[in-house]
């Protein structure tokens, strides 16, 4: 079966791969692109661990068809922290405890990044809608809620632990 | 978080200057996960990975006449169509590792399928969709066969038997169908009881839900080994198991386990990693077996639910003088873990509470449903519930608050348990406590100066005179000849006094851990020598519980003292191991370090022991 | 395996042949589960299929405009609430109005309000359809949806409720829609709309008629509320029974109405 190439921004650098049309986003991002950042955790849009940015919205890449992806600017966990520091997200999220065995980090990570990338001084009710896709099945979102706030108030300089 | 420290509770039992325990720390492995390069199983990378995919089963019991796979072996991508007769042993149980249980499970299976969901076959192709599709071509002719998902309904004499290896739908728990607890004489205490209360509990079933479902990655390594990673919970137990299922030495498995994605007990079942081994044996390619979330849902295996029947003797103060349970374990279709359940939950009983006379019966039960398995304090948490839920009923009937009540019947340091282990350590009291203050619930002076260390007496630190029965040996209740599931009143009479089975003669399973615990790794002949003197050591960890047996006279179970028990192979093994001489030998002084005086064996030959935990040092 | 077709002019996915991809949370689904029940994929990329266009009273709704368009449109805050009750706000950047007409049990919660709301379903050849008519035939209908007609309702005319199992946000046990016209709190006429209470979408027009010319008070809405159950089709499922869904219909229907919530 012939592959289908398909280019995109992928934290900020030019990507190209081939992939099996019917291919969905996370799969061509894990294997074919690299990027394991986002993981599978149903393949069905319920648990959120594959969220990721496109265009600056956060969307579900195992129900992103890979080939719809062409033009797109993606942006993954992999590419949150600029360096060697941290992006206050996630120096928020160790500091806090937030994640536990880690697998629904990255999408909870990108999750609160497109919800303080649109308003970034969320309530803690807006932060629980933001994640609200989002499952976690050992942390518990009160931390997870807790970090976000918490990264809200670091880059608004309202540090206050 | 807020975590509330009482350190004035049993503040002379502890250290308080402890540097880390009590204080924030960041978790060692945050850095990966924020940065989303924690690596999980799924995140190596193989060039010509293969996908793999099961067939399962539409029924909870069924035949199967025939299975047609011709036409998926013909669809695009697909390389190897998997057949039970592809399994090289394709029978085990879980806890045949430490010898507990008779084998009882396909990884494939090829004549009857006792639970919806059950894989027959299995399907490797270049892509997942390929596999789906190719699994999705392949027709099976099922015959229907009459199912039970019940578990009264499954211990009766008309019921289709579940599963051949324990046709009585009941785990042997020899010579019984059932696990007994007998302590005093429940059936006498409840007749002087002021009040009987009497009620049934039930909990469904619970899926662990990881967010990573289960899964595996194998591929063919250098030196004629398989490498597998996997995100299994129990990395040796699932070496061994695919070493027995495969017929294969686990020196020639490289099995490498990592971060788990969530796990609470769901992920030690260790299916996911012979059937990826398999699937690189047979392509020679590197293969991937994952659950996708469906699987993980319908045939990932749960806490099994549990149905348990109480029954209390209450004084009118609200001291419980007795209390009768009967319990069932859902263990759906195969043992996997339930059985333990069944032991484990009956150590815990009757609660944390002194009662002098208590009398159970748990039974493992299989039926038509989801294998059961491990959650989290499965076995407990369970019949917690029940207890926790009667506690109230009876406070009600009695007239007491219930904290009250509790209070009044929680164990104290010193109180003997059911099962002949002295109580101590208890904190029921002071928990009491603590959390009617947080509830701003008032309680009597009374029970404010209670506490876990004042209280026991000599009468309930002692083992009383008990009643025993032979009720509900196997094969007895199928056959009609066991009318009850409850205890029944005891003829005979176990003396007062009288404890269990010494578990002081059992060899702890790693010596030199136990008396050189700075050791670990190391072989200190002097640790050896002192270590099988028999000195009162606590028995391995993964020797299954026998409370009830240990009462009884009749006690004929599972592994008899002195014989070692296999360890669960969790050292590092050294480049070129050796067998050494087992547990029952007489130990022979070795200069330091270790060194192997054999050559390698691959498994273990020795009566009692699993030959398919080999290449560790073993004792 | 699946291929997909990309299709530049709505007028010309007519003639195609395939599964239409939406925002993919259904489809993409299906083709990660069951790949070979999708042999071909038709992808959208004429820019009509994702705009909001006004003309007059009437709006046009592309069928591939997102729910996160309809909660930034500025002319559609009437359907905010339906919008915002679809999913996290991943889903709701993707999920789009066309995939909710056709979502099945227990899905389709934003069709509710276009039921109730008496839309108009656009099909890519021209022809339109009633929405009532639409859902009852949607299993077996063939075609491509364009877009949804709907004239705004008075303010505060439509209201809308989801009832779910989890906070803040899960699958429906059921979720209500009724648009209310009248004067004050009199009812002259009501369109009630349930969704997860059959297979698709659907009205109780007895609770409606029970409505019309009834107040909005407790005793008022009473027999309406009473009324609705016997237009309900409830299945049993993983988040509530056919008998649980009977039960609770009537209450949820009385707290919608009378703002309960």
């Amino acid at each position: 079966m012939p592959k289908t190439p398909v280019t995109f921004t992928l934290n900020g650098a030019e990507t190209g791969i081939f992939v099996d049309p019917g291919l969905n986003l996370l799969e061509a991002l894990r294997r074919e692109a690299g990027d394991l950042s986002p993981k599978f955790g149903c393949g069905q849009g319920t648990c959120g661990a594959c969220t990721i940015l496109i265009n600056g919205e956060p969307h579900l890449s195992c129900l992103t068809l890979a080939v719809a992806a062409q033009d797109a600017d993606i942006s993954t966990t992999g590419g949150l922290a600029p360096g060697a520091d941290l992006h206050p997200l996630q120096q928020a999220f160790a500091d806090g405890f937030a994640a536990q065995c880690g697998f629904c980090t990255s999408g909870m990570l990108m999750a609160a990044k497109a919800l303080l990338d649109r308003n970034p001084r969320p309530t803690r009710d807006e932060v629980v809608e933001a994640i609200s896709g989002n499952l976690c099945r050992c942390t518990g979102y009160d931390p997870i809620v807790d970090a976000i706030l918490d990264a809200a108030a670091r880059v608004q300089g309202r540090v206050t632990a | 978080m807020s975590i509330e420290f009482r350190k004035d509770l049993f503040a002379d039992e502890r250290d308080d200057n402890l540097n880390e325990i009590g204080k924030p720390k960041q978790r060692q492995d945050i850095g990966g996960h924020v940065r989303g390069r924690t690596a999980y199983y799924d995140d190596h990378l193989f060039d010509g990975l293969l996908h793999m995919r099961c067939l399962r089963s539409p029924h909870h019991h069924a035949r199967i006449r025939s299975v047609d796979s011709g036409a998926a072996e013909r669809m695009p991508g697909v390389r190897r169509v998997v057949h039970p007769s592809d399994v090289p042993n394709n029978l085990n149980t879980l806890l045949s590792l430490i010898g507990f249980g008779k084998d009882d499970e396909q990884l494939l299976s090829d004549q009857v399928v006792r639970y919806m969901g059950e894989p027959i076959l299995a399907i490797i192709a270049d892509t997942e969709a390929q596999a789906r599709a190719a699994c999705a071509a392949v027709r099976v002719d099922w015959e229907v066969l009459p199912h039970v998902l019940d578990v009264e309904e499954a211990i009766a004499p008309a019921a289709p038997s579940v599963n051949p290896a324990y046709a009585n739908n009941t785990f042997d728990y020899g010579p019984y169908d059932h696990v007994k607890l007998r302590f005093g004489d429940a059936q006498a205490a409840f007749a002087q009881a002021d009040h009987i209360v009497e009620a049934e509990y039930e909990m469904s079933p619970i899926e662990q839900a990881p967010i990573e479902t289960c899964g595996a990655i194998a591929a063919p390594e250098t030196a004629d080994r398989f490498v597998c990673h996997t995100g299994t919970q129990a990395l040796f137990f699932s070496l061994g198991t695919a070493a027995k299922l495969l017929n294969i030495a686990s020196s020639r498995l490289h099995f490498i386990g990592g971060t788990v994605g969530g796990g609470f007990g769901g992920k030690v079942d260790s299916i996911t990693e012979p059937m990826a081994v398999l699937g690189a044996i047979l392509t020679g390619k590197p293969v991937k077996f994952q659950w996708d979330r469906e699987e993980e849902m319908q045939v990932g295996a749960p806490r099994g639910a549990e149905r348990w029947r109480i029954k209390d003797g209450v004084m009118a103060d609200g001291t419980i003088i007795a209390r009768e349970l009967t319990g069932f374990f859902d263990a759906g279709a195969y043992t996997r873990l339930s059985s333990y359940a069944g032991t484990k939950c009956t150590g815990h009983l009757p609660g944390p509470y002194s009662i002098p006379n208590v009398a159970a019966n748990t039974f493992c039960v299989y039926t038509n449903r989801t294998p059961a398995t491990a959650m989290r304090g499965f076995g407990i948490t369970g019949v917690d519930f029940a207890i926790e839920c009667h506690m109230d009923r009876v406070a009600e009937v009695a007239g007491i608050d219930p904290i009250s009540l509790r209070i009044k019947n929680a164990y104290r340091d010193g109180d003997m348990k059911a099962h002949r282990r002295v109580a101590k350590n208890c904190a029921l009291v002071e928990s009491c406590q603590v959390a009617a203050g947080k509830a701003g619930w008032i309680l009597g002076t009374e029970d404010m100066a209670a506490s876990s260390m004042a209280g026991s007496t000599p009468e309930r630190a002692s083992i009383p005179q008990t009643a025993l029965d032979e009720d509900g040996k196997i094969n007895e209740r199928r056959a009609g000849r066991t009318a009850t599931t409850s205890p029944v009143k005891g003829t005979k009479q176990l003396p007062a006094g009288t404890h269990g089975r010494s578990h002081v003669a059992v060899p702890v399973q790693r010596p030199d851990m136990q008396i050189a615990p700075e050791r670990v790794g190391h072989d200190d002949p002097a640790a050896r020598g002192a270590a099988h003197a028999p000195a009162p050591v606590a028995p391995p960890v993964a020797a299954p519980l026998q409370p009830a047996a240990a009462a009884l006279p009749a006690a004929a179970a599972t592994p008899t003292p002195p014989r070692a028990q296999p360890a669960a192979a969790s050292q590092p093994t050294p480049p070129a191991s050796a067998a050494t001489p087992p547990a029952a030998q007489a130990p022979q002084l070795q200069a330091k370090p270790y060194k192997p005086d054999e050559p390698f064996q691959r498994g273990v030959n020795r009566p009692g022991a699993s030959r398919f935990l080999s290449g560790a040092r073993r004792r | 395996m699946t291929e997909v077709q990309t299709i530049e002019q709505l007028g010309a996915a007519a003639q195609a042949q395939g599964h239409v991809l939406g925002g993919g949370t259904l489809l993409m689904r299906q083709v990660n589960y069951t790949p070979h029940q999708v042999p071909n994929i038709l992808r959208i990329t004429d820019p009509a299929f994702r705009q909001i266009t006004r003309a007059g009273r009437q709006i046009s709704i592309g069928a591939g405009v997102s729910m996160a368009q309809i909660i930034a449109s500025s002319d559609l805050d009437f359907l905010a609430p339906a919008a915002r009750a679809i999913g996290g706000p991943a889903i709701r950047s993707m999920a789009t109005v066309g995939g909710n007409l056709f979502a099945p049990h227990p899905y389709g919660d934003f069709a509710v309000a276009l039921l109730a709301l008496g839309a108009q379903v656009q099909w890519a050849d021209g022809r339109t359809e009633d929405i009532e008519a639409f859902l009852a035939s949607r299993e077996t209908s063939k075609g491509v949806v364009a877009a949804v007609l709907i004239e705004p309702p008075q303010m505060d005319a439509l209201r809308f409720g989801k009832v779910t199992r989890t906070k803040p946000k899960g699958v429906s046990v059921m979720s209500i829609a009724v648009l209310i016209t009248g004067v004050g709190r009199s009812v002259q006429q009501a369109r009630v709309a349930f969704g997860a209470m059959g297979p698709a979408p659907m009205r109780s027009k007895a609770a409606e008629h029970a409505l019309a010319g009834a107040t909005l008070d407790a005793t008022g809405v009473a027999a309406a509320c009473a009324a609705c159950v016997s237009d309900l089709a409830p299945v049993n499922d993983a988040l509530a029974s056919a008998w649980y869904r009977r039960e609770v219909a009537p209450i949820h229907l009385r707290r919608l109405l009378l703002g309960e919530n």
